[in-house]
């Protein structure tokens, strides 16, 4: 947290236009989607395990979205959120009943199913984009916008509260439920959870289908800010998430991490980019730089935490 | 029907038998505990004593024709949620908590378990922990995550665990062997009050003395049968050695003097900050010199310093008359200074590697051809040498050593170390989870090894091992030594009643 | 090195990808009447270098208990080394010097790419699958950053030999990758290196313990690796004499498929050069047969995924199976203490 605030206060003293509501919210809406997805990552890690196949799923989940709502002959918000929900816990499922009934290690079987679920998607659909949408979904909804004194607009979207809606129920989900306490339990010492009484299954199936969920609402909202379904607009942000999410606390081995944490990770990156890009540092240059600071931070945060015998999530 | 005077036991089992691929685990066994009751089950590794626990407590089916009443009620294909509903809890050696999350959540966990999702008030799952732990007699911070706790609290967070579940009998697996004596004392009075309070508990553990203090009745198991169920009464720890092992045992004082010997070790004032202070000992060659003491004095410490993996704050070190600075264990390894850690399984030995490439570990560059590529003859010889020189019971070197016996096991780590013809061998409680009846094979071959002029440093939990088999007795406690006996000139139960004082 | 029931078990692993490779040649025969043809073979001879190699560069990573994520990223980064220090010596007319001046460049730089994840791995003693995703995205950013996302082309002729030449018939690029492999066998195999990787897999504690330097082995690990990884980029190079940094994204997963499909164990500890090998030759053909058969190159990402699972689920029940056949080998050696 410490990290976020002086990179705030040094990129709105490097560049005038950090710090402007225009800035800021377009910041918040453009890393909506991210931040639905890690929240839904994080209760993976939580669980103990990784999983690398959520933005292949969100994709997939677009593309099935398209074909159901033409089906269905249009459609709405309320629709559309069950859809992509059940369309996304259902491919989060495929993971946990390969994860749980044959006992792979999650990063192979989601190594797997990223590249099952993209082959299979871009031989289906051709890899043709698609701007032929519902209306109902890529219209803006602006909730909040205000018109700064130079006569720029600032506005916040759906996206933002559909995020915000995401980020509470994890929040609920992970501190206030049983399933959730279960969950970071199951993380921490699988066999002891096991011993106690809780289901293993249960766990896989909670933890892969949230991250499902999450998966299918931030690619049904990466449509509304986007307006198109391409097929590989999605894929590679999947690891700048694992990033930002590891950045925020929640640890590879599992039984550790928090939202706000998590929240804070994403939009640290965000604003590393955000903050770069104003400063005028060739995009290029993002990539690098965002590894670099992951291989920092880990090297120092696992300085003071060594833990022998880790587990293979 | 039952009379009304007779107390219902609290579990009961009859003719219970389990077979496992077909290994008889458990023979036709009769077990039975009453209400309230402080009961041991003693009996050696791989008697059937888990497989029982595991029986009532719902994680294994016994064959047909058992039968078994929980509380007077009888049951018949019973899972572990539906034991635990009934009130049977077990502690496990290895506690099965959480580090990660708070005492409080590991204590109300069992509130936590089921699979439709409700919501936890925190508030609540505080109220229940702090009740469980008021009822023990003990405070420990509720919010602090259990990874913060030493081993002793957590064993307290585990017992009150059992207890908001409702446990009315509650299976505690080895409980003492981590604690030092005031809280093991501590521990066994929380086990007094509980059976005070009802609750009956079943001790698992090798302590034999602890168990005939609090427990009022024995059972004794072998070979996955009934011996017999003894009051505790006029039990002595070696007649329960003798029924559990169904040997006798004649122990005889070794100690030898050696006086006259050349020093091997001297240690001179060693200190380190927190884990012991001005050490000084000597060994001489072909010496067993024992090191006693409660747990807790420092003496793991002081093995780990000499063996190169700690370094003191200031002392000396020298071995066969010359100085050592050791920077690692690899360096005591190269002046002749092996180790046997205490943990066996986890530490000493790669379980899931065969035996062969376990023992020639330590010293697999003495054992290159001159093209610095590995022989395989030349390890093959090794392993061959050893496995009969310390007469290991194996099936073949290129079997994992996991399917050891305990005792075999512990030869394999011996012969390991023996491997680096070391000049000093530290010793640490070497007999862990080896039978009664193997551990006279392991002390024979340390015998043997001081006789060829090894010098041996034994620490033991067991003040009567170290006596019988030591030249000399240190006694160490708080870090410092405080004693040095011959044990030739004092009785054993004078030397106990100072080291338990 | 060895584990329970050895001969056995490794008789038995090579004679079933055996059989798989049969299998899989009859397969696509049938499909395609090209497969059968040494032209295909030879194309499978000379494409099968580059991803043994990087497999290979999977393979030891595996062993120790680990993970290494960054090999491809690895190997386009040296090969983009190389094809600077050409360029600098003037692209397509660069001499055979630049070219060996370039190779030593190349694996200087997959060394160090591996030395730093070998030294946070063993000393920070932070994650393999973070550190190297961690460094998966610093190579990529570099990479894109210096290329602009683009090709780097122009090389010197006679590089062509290198990737498209033979020896009385063997492609050189075979053979390279066959000498890598056999040499990394017997580091493995026959080396203290080799066995402390095995050990440091099963259990890094106990090995340091016994006397094992696990930093140093894990941070020669995973430098080794780079090592590869670089070799595999040089060759890159040569084949299709031009540089891309996103070159050979796909292979990351059929380098883990060839792992595991060649009976390593996902936990460490277990799993030898030859039956990853075997799996190789399998995987290549089965590339080469989907190829010919005219699929898709997406069909080829899905079936490759697909094929993981598979693999993964059928050596779960082959290990069923397995453990069932040893406690009834055991229960007559009778050397199985039961009961805890």
């Amino acid at each position: 947290m410490l990290v976020l605030g002086l990179l705030v206060v040094s990129l709105s003293a490097a560049s005038d236009q950090f710090l402007t509501a225009g800035n800021l919210t377009s910041l918040l809406n453009n890393n909506a989607v991210n931040v639905i997805w890690a929240v839904g990552l994080l209760v993976v890690l939580i669980a103990g395990g990784i999983d690398i196949s959520f933005a292949v799923a969100a994709s997939v989940v677009q593309y099935a979205a398209v074909s159901v709502f033409e089906a269905l002959g249009g459609g709405n918000w309320l629709i559309g959120f069950a859809v992509a929900g059940v369309l996304g816990v259902a491919l989060g499922f495929v993971n946990a009943s390969l994860i749980h009934g044959f006992r792979i290690i999650t990063i192979v079987v989601t190594i797997a199913t990223f590249n099952a679920f993209f082959g299979l998607l871009m031989f289906f659909t051709k890899g043709r984009f698609i701007y032929n949408l519902p209306d109902w979904w890529t219209t803006r909804v602006v909730l909040w916008e205000h018109q700064s004194a130079d006569g720029r607009w600032a506005e916040l979207n759906l996206p933002v509260l559909v995020t915000l809606v995401c980020v509470v129920l994890t929040w609920v989900l992970i501190r206030h439920t049983t399933l959730g306490r279960q969950l970071y339990a199951f993380g921490d010492n699988p066999d002891g959870a096991a011993r106690a009484g809780v289901s293993v299954a249960l766990m896989q199936f909670v933890a892969f289908g949230w991250m499902g969920l999450m998966a299918g609402i931030g690619g049904l909202m990466q449509v509304n800010i986007t307006q198109e379904v391409v097929p590989n607009a999605l894929i590679g942000r999947e690891l700048d998430v694992l990033a930002a999410v590891v950045l925020g606390g929640a640890r590879l081995g599992g039984g550790r991490g928090t939202v706000v944490g998590c929240v804070l990770g994403v939009l640290l990156v965000a604003v590393t980019q955000n903050g770069l890009n104003l400063l005028g540092v060739s995009p290029f240059a993002f990539k690098m730089i965002i590894g670099a600071i992951i291989l920092l931070a880990i090297s120092t945060s696992n300085l003071s935490v060594r833990r022998p015998g880790r587990r293979r999530p | 029907m039952e009379a009304a005077t007779v107390a219902v036991p609290a579990v009961r089992l009859r003719h219970v038998s389990k077979v496992f691929g077909g290994v008889r685990a458990l023979d036709d066994l009769d077990f039975e505990v009453g209400q309230g009751e402080v009961h041991c089950l003693a009996g050696e590794n791989g008697c059937g004593k888990s497989t029982l626990i595991k029986i009532v407590t719902g994680v294994h089916t016994p064959e047909p024709g058992a039968e078994i009443e929980l509380f007077g009620e009888s049951v018949q294909g019973m899972t572990p949620l539906e034991a635990r509903a009934r009130g049977i809890a077990v502690i496990w050696q290895d506690l099965a908590l959480f580090p990660e999350m708070s005492v409080a959540e590991n204590i109300a966990f069992d509130t936590l378990v089921g699979a439709r999702p409700r919501r936890v008030s925190h508030a609540r799952l505080r109220t229940l922990a702090q009740e469980a732990l008021a009822s023990l007699g003990i405070s420990i911070e509720l919010d602090e995550p259990v990874s913060t706790l030493p081993i002793a609290k957590r064993q307290i967070v585990a017992i009150a665990r059992a207890l908001v579940g409702d446990a009315r009998l509650i299976f505690m697996d080895e409980p003492t062997s981590s604690l030092t004596q005031t809280e093991t004392d501590r521990l066994l009075e929380i086990v007094r009050r509980l059976s005070a309070t009802g609750v009956a508990i079943v001790f698992v553990s090798h302590r034999l003395a602890e168990v005939i203090d609090v427990a009022s009745r024995v059972t004794v198991v072998r070979d996955g049968r009934l011996v017999g169920v003894h009051d505790t009464a006029d039990m002595t720890t070696s007649r329960l050695t003798e029924l559990m092992t169904g040997q006798n045992f004649d122990q005889s004082i070794r100690s030898r003097d050696l006086s006259t010997a050349t020093v091997m070790l001297e240690v001179t004032r060693l200190t380190r900050k927190g884990e012991y202070e001005d050490v000084t000992l000597r060994i001489r060659r072909g010496e067993v010199l024992g090191l006693t003491g409660l747990i807790g004095a420092g003496r793991t410490e002081l093995a780990h310093t000499l063996f190169g993996m700690t370094r003191a704050d200031s002392g000396g070190m020298s071995l066969d008359g010359k100085p050592v600075e050791l920077d690692s264990n690899r360096d005591a390894m190269r002046v002749g200074i092996a180790y046997v850690s205490e943990d066996r399984l986890s530490l000493g030995l790669i379980q899931q590697q065969s035996i062969a490439d376990n023992i020639v570990l330590p010293v697999l560059p003495r054992l290159s051809s001159p093209s610095g590529l590995l022989s395989r003859r030349r390890i093959g010889d090794t392993v061959a040498r050893w496995v009969r020189e310390l007469s290991i019971r194996i099936g073949r070197p290129e079997h994992a050593v996991s399917t050891l016996s305990g005792g075999n096991q512990q030869r394999v780590v011996l012969s390991k170390w023996l491997t680096t013809e070391p000049r000093l061998l530290i010793l640490d409680c070497p007999t862990v989870g080896v039978d009664v009846g193997a551990r006279a094979g392991v002390f024979d071959i340390v015998q043997r090894l001081a006789d060829q002029g090894l010098a041996i440093l034994l620490i033991s939990d067991e003040v009567s091992e170290v006596y019988f088999n030591a030249d000399r007795v240190l006694h160490m406690a708080g870090g410092r030594i405080v004693g040095d006996y011959l044990p030739g000139e004092i009785t054993l139960e004078s030397l106990e009643s100072r080291i338990y004082a | 090195m060895k584990s329970l029931f050895k001969s056995e078990l490794i008789k038995s692993e090579l004679t079933l990808l055996i059989i798989v490779l049969c299998g899989v040649i009859v397969l696509f025969s049938v499909g395609t009447p090209q497969f059968l043809t040494l032209g295909n073979f030879g194309s499978i001879a000379f494409q099968l270098p580059a991803l043994g190699l990087l497999t290979l560069a999977m393979l030891a990573p595996i062993l120790s208990g680990g993970l290494n994520l960054a090999i491809v990223y690895t190997a386009n980064l040296s090969g983009l080394t190389l094809a600077w220090v050409l360029i600098s010596f003037g692209g397509p007319d660069a001499g055979p010097l630049a070219f060996a001046l370039g190779s030593i460049a190349a694996i200087a730089v997959g060394a160090l790419s591996g030395l730093v994840m070998g030294l946070v791995i063993a000393y920070v003693g932070a994650h393999p699958i973070l550190v190297s995703l961690a460094m998966m995205i610093f190579l990529r950013g570099l990479g894109e950053f210096l290329t602009r996302g683009g090709d780097i082309s122009g090389f010197p002729e006679y590089l062509r030999p290198i990737g498209h030449g033979s020896i009385l018939g063997v492609p050189i690029p075979l053979l390279l990758f066959l000498g890598v492999a056999a040499l990394w066998h017997v580091l493995l195999a026959h080396t203290r290196h080799g066995a402390a990787v095995y050990m440091i897999g099963s259990n890094i504690r106990a090995s340091e313990y016994s006397g094992v330097h696990t930093r140093r082995t894990l941070t020669l690990i995973y430098t080794l690796s780079g090592v590869l990884c670089a070799l595999a980029g040089i060759l890159m190079l040569t084949r299709f004499n031009s540089v891309r940094v996103g070159h050979g994204e796909a292979l990351l997963l059929i380098t883990v498929l060839a792992c595991f499909l060649g009976g390593v164990d996902p936990f460490g500890g277990f799993g030898r050069v030859l039956p990853v090998v075997l799996a190789l030759i399998i995987l290549q053909s089965v590339s080469s047969g989907l190829n010919l058969l005219g699929a898709n190159q997406h069909l080829s990402t899905a079936v490759w995924g697909l094929l993981l699972i598979g693999v993964m689920m059928l050596r779960h029940l082959a290990g069923r199976f397995n453990h069932l056949k040893k406690f009834f080998h055991l229960k007559k050696v009778n050397h199985f203490k039961q009961g805890k």
